[in-house]
């Protein structure tokens, strides 16, 4: 059974296929795992009921020699993605109880493949940090602990449920969501590969909207070809969400071909930032080199703006957030506090229902929105986004891939940093990239010095995922990154 | 701002206890879309509908939603915005308007704030023989909010989202009226245009048009001054009435010493005065910005174009051929295209063959008096356009006197019919045998001869005569040559 | 830029959330030292650039006018916390 779980998706369609198990012992087998694995308060939603009905119908579809792309296969769900019929609150309170009567896009791709819901799992509120402390259901552990230290770790954020579920052989895969590095980040934190499409790639229609020009779909999981077997079934044309582009999507496992011979590769010189750790330091020279083995070409260029996208990202993306926030009002669902007339309704009900990092992102998006306030910030900010967008499109005319290290620092404990500012920084290497609506991937490339996984980015042109996976498998297989949690959180 | 491109006019002055004032009039009219989905999402516009039942998960503003524009709805603005000989914008922008209601299910309302699809154009006001242009600011296109229900429940406002999100067009005019008069016909001409082009029907009392008024006052040649702003007329009488009370309201508050305070005002029907709002409305601060789930609104020329080709003929222009290929007055042919449906049936009835002069004559005269009687519209009314025709014919033809037409009017009214049967087989026929007429006008002139004698001193007894033919024929010989005849053997001539 | 306590209860009521006396304090310095920080793109030249518009680079897709959707009150009002028949309801609003 412990050796089910450690299958990975390409791995274990082909068993399904083969029928050496079925596709309800194979989920079984993960729910077992989540069932065992509290410690790491991972889950939103738990759905068994649903998981093994998913099953059971795989195993007709397998028995009847039809498998879909995903058939048996059992994905993780960021309590982001609406899932109808099954309660989804974004980890907030002022959604609890709210059960959609609609499932969003990207999910409803990964079911008419064949794929199986596991859980709803754990977030940031409404995708809002870095460190999933936020979660209306406490705060989610990293599988991943320093070398003799027993201090629970964060997994990052805000797509920590989903990271920890897969670092910890939960769920072969999950999906999450990233703005300015949800879920890039906490791949990097949990050794696991962490995928954001281009803008516009995955349909946005059903996913609680946080920033809208900024938020995308895309799958958390232990390799670089599930991660593209994964982008193929979630990505689609959707006539319902206007900013999804009309792409037909390929299927992007077909590009590993592991031949990188002659990818130019771009070493951005700004992301040397003072004071970047040593051995993240390090981890980027070997990545460079890796690449520079398998016949790519390195190159320095330049991206002057790249210090200035972190702040620029804190004032737009809470700008849309407060309005995209706005609906949440307990009129129509979700939770109310009573007021005796509407405003002091919707006073108390926001009160209570947004945690603290939410409220604060609510009120700076309404201040730098507010009359006079408009030009200095937000109209400032969306043409400094203009320039770090100009800076990448020039990058590419020299290269076809940038590498970059994906975090600033590995997992951390949650009273390790406590101010809002500091938090804000973890996402440095990551924000520039939704800024300019990249696509980017997140490859476990290393251990830190107290053995904690660490992660590289590659960052590629705008509907070019396939030269990215490629250049990220030869990456991966270069890094031969095997190490795994010792998995303390197991229950009996 | 053209403050004083207008000369103030001394006949629309308000004569006010310290002097002369003139009123500034704006208006902001909200106008329903024609269309059968709503603005960003695909459930109904229909009226009427049991609550909540035209509401999509869009409109509702679940978690996720997302908005896609219609673009009949876009269609439909460009072809307002060429009716109104506007600007049309071929790249506009969507903008969020924030703010907390109810019946605003997003907490914004998707609005063009900066940059709107239709830009600077006209409408052209014909008020007593003078034109009246009133410039128009802008067009553009938003959401409607949903209905809250106040007085279903002691405690409880209940929210209806049927309305939610059906596209509105908002048409913004330039502070260029300046009198109630100037006021209601710009709202009649708006309102004649929209249902011209067919892109809203105009319907007050339903709500699918609907005013805000600014008024402000000031002594002529003077800058503007504050100005409140009246929400919600929604019918052109009452658009009369208040704009008379607050200009009066303001220049007595100017008058007693005091200033006007800029607030939102409504029109209380049964008082026929404005009030201001009972909540003191905060200063709202919209926040806009451009809507991040839209991209910008990019129109090609082409389409544009071919827009423009679709126009049905505009009441102006129709006007103007009326009078210069028909041969009709300025005040007919303005009565006459004031409503696509009054045109309509009349060049029905010159289709049919009816002379237009005659054709117009009898229409404003006879038929119009009558539906007006009746509070009906001409859509509703019971004689078709081939049997006016058929009358306006006859009697051109000499068939019937009009006499004879207002009483076949009468019968086809009433029970219907064919004009011309109707005249057969009643023997309405007109008697214009000028043998017949003269046998009868030798006997009546045999039998009265004193009168006969008088006549020549006392011309008005000529009509006692006619009188008297008319009567022996029942009413069916042809008045003209009854006269004729009359006045040769009575020695008039 | 430094927000005062008028500034952060303003903001609040703007944002419909509300704040005690406690945590206005608090937010006036969280908000005034986020906001001080994102002020260093003053530094950034921007002169003749133009605002970002939209990532996606694609003309604005529109839908057919047909009604294809609504016309499920049901699950609409599911998730409502308070329903009358089939309407929402809410405290009282004042006009």
């Amino acid at each position: 059974m412990a050796e089910l779980t450690d299958l990975t998706v390409a791995e274990a369609r082909e068993r399904l296929k083969r029928r050496e198990f079925s596709a309800v012992e194979y989920v079984d087998a993960h729910l077992a795992a989540l069932d065992a694995a509290g410690a790491l308060n991972l889950v939103a939603t738990a759905a068994h009921d649903r998981a093994r009905a998913m099953a059971e119908a795989s195993d007709r579809h397998l028995a009847a020699g039809e498998p879909r792309p995903l058939e048996g296969i059992p994905i993780g769900v960021k309590d982001l993605f609406c899932t109808e019929g099954v309660e989804t609150t974004a980890s907030s309170r002022i959604l609890r109880g709210f059960v959609p009567p609609y499932e969003s896009t990207v999910t409803r791709n990964l079911w008419e493949d064949g794929a199986v819901l596991l859980a709803k799992l754990a977030c940031d509120e409404f995708a809002m940090g870095s460190s999933n402390e936020t979660a209306a259901t406490g705060p989610v552990v990293n599988p991943w602990k320093r070398r003799d230290d027993p201090r629970p770790l964060v997994p990052g954020g805000s797509s920590g449920g989903s990271a920890a579920a897969v670092a910890a052989r939960i769920a072969p895969a999950a999906i999450g969501t990233d703005t300015g590095g949800s879920i890039r980040q906490p791949a990097a934190l949990t050794g696991t590969v962490g995928l954001k499409p281009t803008y516009g790639r995955c349909s946005r229609w059903g996913i609680v909207a946080f920033a809208s020009s900024l938020d995308q779909a895309g799958p958390i999981t232990r390799s670089v070809r599930d991660a593209a077997i994964l982008l193929s079934a979630m990505a689609s044309v959707d006539p319902k969400d206007t900013t999804s582009v009309d792409r037909p999507v390929p299927d992007y496992a077909a590009a590993l071909t592991g031949d990188i011979r002659g990818l130019r590769v771009g070493i951005p010189k700004e992301y040397a930032i003072d004071g970047l750790a040593g051995d993240i330091d390090g981890l980027w020279e070997s990545g460079a080199g890796w690449l520079a083995a398998a016949g790519a070409e390195l190159r320095e260029v330049s991206l002057p703006l790249t210090r200035h996208a972190l702040p620029a990202y804190y004032i737009i993306a809470p700008a849309e957030a407060s309005s995209n926030l706005a609906r949440y009002d307990g009129v129509r669902y979700g939770l109310r506090v009573a007021g005796d007339d509407v405003t002091a309704m919707y006073e108390a009900t926001r009160a209570q229902g947004f945690g603290d990092e939410v409220k604060r992102r609510a009120l700076i998006g309404t201040y730098v929105l507010s009359a006079g306030y408009y030009d200095a910030y937000y109209l400032k900010a969306q043409k400094v986004r203009t320039l770090i967008k100009r800076d990448f499109d020039c990058a590419f005319e020299e290269v076809d891939v940038l590498l970059t290290p994906a975090t600033p620092r590995a997992a951390f404990a949650p009273d390790e940093i406590t101010d809002p500012l500091t938090m804000y920084l973890n996402d440095v290497f990551t924000v520039t990239v939704n800024m300019a609506g990249l696509p980017a991937i997140a490859v476990p490339a290393g251990l830190s010095a107290d053995g904690l996984p660490l992660g590289l980015q590659l960052i590629g042109r705008p509907f070019d995922e396939e030269t990215m996976l490629r250049a990220a498998e030869v990456l991966e297989q270069a890094a031969g990154f095997t190490a795994r949690p010792d998995p303390w959180w197991v229950q009996g | 701002m053209n403050e004083t491109v207008r000369q103030a006019r001394r006949d629309r002055l308000i004569r006010g206890a310290t002097g002369d004032w003139e009123v500034v009039i704006g208006m902001e009219v909200h106008a329903q879309v024609t269309s059968e989905a709503k603005l960003f999402s695909g459930a109904a516009t229909g009226f009427g509908a049991p609550p909540n039942a035209n509401v999509s998960l869009v409109d509702a503003a679940m978690p996720g939603m997302l908005p896609v524009i219609n673009r009949h709805c876009v269609e439909q603005a460009i072809r307002t915005g060429l009716g109104l000989k506007a600007k049309i914008n071929l790249v506009s922008v969507f903008d969020r308007k924030n703010y907390f209601y109810p019946d605003l299910p997003q907490g914004y309302q998707i609005s063009q704030y900066t940059q709107p699809i239709v830009g600077e154009g006209v409408v052209v006001l014909d008020i007593d023989g003078e034109t009246v242009e009133v410039g128009i600011e802008r067009l553009h296109l938003e959401q409607d909010a949903g209905k809250s229900l106040h007085d279903q429940h002691p405690t409880l406002t209940y929210v209806d989202l049927n309305r939610a999100g059906v596209a509105l067009m908002e048409i913004v005019s330039k502070p260029d009226m300046r009198s109630a008069e100037e006021a209601k016909a710009y709202i009649a001409k708006l309102r004649s245009l929209l249902r011209y082009l067919g892109t809203c029907d105009g319907n007050m009392e339903r709500g699918n048009l609907r005013a805000d008024i600014n008024i402000s006052v000031r002594r002529p040649g003077e800058p503007l001054g504050t100005r409140c702003e009246v929400k919600n007329v929604n019918s052109i009488r009452f658009i009369g009435q208040a704009v008379d009370y607050e200009a009066k309201r303001q220049i007595a508050v100017i008058e007693d010493g005091g200033t006007v305070v800029q607030e939102t005002r409504l029109f209380d029907p049964a008082r026929g005065e404005t009030r201001a709002m009972r909540t003191k409305e905060e200063a709202h601060d919209y926040r806009y910005f451009p809507d991040p789930d839209l991209l910008p609104l990019v129109v090609p020329q082409v389409w544009v174009d071919e827009i423009a080709e679709s126009l049905p003929e505009l009441p102006d222009e129709k006007k103007a051929r009326f009078m210069a290929d028909l041969g009709l007055n300025g005040e007919d042919a303005a009565v006459l295209v004031a409503e696509k449906e009054t045109a309509d049936y009349f060049e029905a009835m010159i289709a049919e063959g009816a002379e237009p002069k005659s054709a117009a004559n009898w229409l404003i005269n006879e038929y119009f008096g009558r539906l007006n009687r009746e509070g009906i519209e001409i859509t509703d009314g019971p004689v078709p356009a081939a049997a006016n025709s058929a009358i306006v014919q006859m009697v051109a033809a000499g068939d019937i006197s009009g006499k004879i037409a207002k009483e076949v009017l009468d019968i086809v009214w009433a029970e219907g019919g064919d004009p011309r049967q109707i005249v057969e087989q009643r023997g309405m026929r007109q008697v214009s045998d000028t043998g017949e007429i003269e046998r009868v006008v030798d006997e009546i002139i045999a039998a009265n001869p004193e009168q006969a004698a008088g006549v020549k001193e006392k011309p008005k007894a000529l009509g006692w005569f006619v009188g008297q033919v008319m009567k022996a024929t029942q009413g069916k010989a042809n008045p003209q040559a009854v006269n004729a005849i009359l006045r040769e053997k009575l020695g008039l001539d | 830029m430094a927000v005062d306590h008028d500034t952060v209860r303003h903001i609040a009521r703007l944002a419909r959330i509300a704040v005690t006396d406690d945590e206005v304090e608090r937010l006036r310095g969280e908000l005034s030292a986020i906001l001080d920080w994102v002020e260093q793109l003053d530094e950034v030249d921007t002169a003749g650039v133009e605002p970002m518009t939209s990532v996606v680079e694609q003309v604005i897709k529109m839908r057919d006018d047909k009604v294809n959707d609504g016309g499920y009150p049901d699950r609409i009002l599911k998730n409502a916390p308070q329903r009358e028949g089939d309407y929402f309801a809410v405290p009282k609003v004042v006009e």
